[in-house]
């Protein structure tokens, strides 16, 4: 991260990321990261980031006891 | 996002328990999960889930419809955990503050490539708790911001109507809380990929 066009990616790189940048814009980051291994160790880590948290969360169950307590506690118990 | 909005807001605003408890059945996991993720405490994820629906209940038949009724939910379950880290923290930033240096983001400081590991490593349960660390670690303001956005996967209009922020504070926001949990998860299978040189 010692380069101009470096501070630069990492501005936009979030937005990049979700595909939400002008074309323009994302011309400019995809030949920047053709030529620095830095960033694109950046952009890996940081799409990896983001999907190890997404998969944990879809994989974590509520556990039991939540959804009867919470019936009870609205004084739904007929419908548990 | 996920779940239905079929519900008859009629049914809803004049009590019918019977719509009501639809509503409670397709959220209730989703809410608790939120609670979870932001608190990270199962009991405290459990009273704002609660806390949540007896809100909700009371005040269905305020609701105007602008959003949808899973943000109004989550907008709900927010403003409760975030209320109730006001209460055990002295140290808490509001969600609406003004960030310190909202323009800038921080540098990553950590250049290792950890996304060769193996999957069995960067899922493990060690490294589960890493990542729940590093959430933790986040300031409320911009956790918030993330869980909404990439565990909850709501929209970033979803997540400013369920925050009140504007779209360009939630894509700044997103953009810090990412660029710092890249960072700390960067340290963490770092030296996983170090340890795994040595050996």
């Amino acid at each position: 991260m010692e380069h101009e066009s470096c501070r630069q990616l990492l501005g936009s790189l979030s937005e990049y990321i979700d595909g939400s940048l002008e074309t323009e814009l994302c011309a400019k980051i995809e030949q920047h990261l053709s030529d620095c291994e830095n960033c694109r160790i950046v952009v890996d880590s940081l799409n990896k980031t983001i999907s190890l948290y997404h998969t944990s969360a879809q994989n974590s169950t509520v556990p039991e006891g939540v959804r009867e307590r919470l019936l009870r506690c609205l004084d739904l118990s007929e419908y548990l | 996002m996920s779940g239905s909005e079929d519900f008859s807001l009629e049914a809803l605003r004049s009590g019918d328990r019977a719509e009501f408890v639809r509503l409670v059945e397709t959220y209730y996991a989703m809410i608790y999960r939120l609670a979870l993720k932001i608190l990270n405490n199962t009991q405290d994820a459990e009273d704002i889930l609660q806390e949540t629906f007896l809100k909700a209940y009371r005040h269905l038949k305020n609701f105007d419809g602008r959003s949808s009724l899973s943000t109004w939910l989550y907008r709900i379950a927010t403003n409760e955990a975030l209320m109730f880290l006001r209460r055990k923290r002295v140290d808490f930033i509001s969600v609406d503050e003004p960030l310190e240096n909202e323009q800038g983001e921080q540098e990553p400081l950590e250049i290792v490539d950890w996304c060769c590991l193996p999957e069995s490593e960067l899922t493990s349960a060690e490294a589960q708790r890493h990542l729940d660390q590093a959430i933790q670690n986040l300031p409320p303001s911009l956790r918030v911001v993330f869980v909404l956005r990439d565990i909850q996967d709501l929209s970033t209009r979803e997540t400013g109507e369920a925050l009140n922020l504007s779209e360009t504070a939630v894509k700044t926001r997103l953009s810090r809380a990412r660029l710092r949990l890249r960072e700390e998860l960067t340290g963490y299978f770092g030296e996983r990929v170090q340890e795994g040189k040595r050996t």
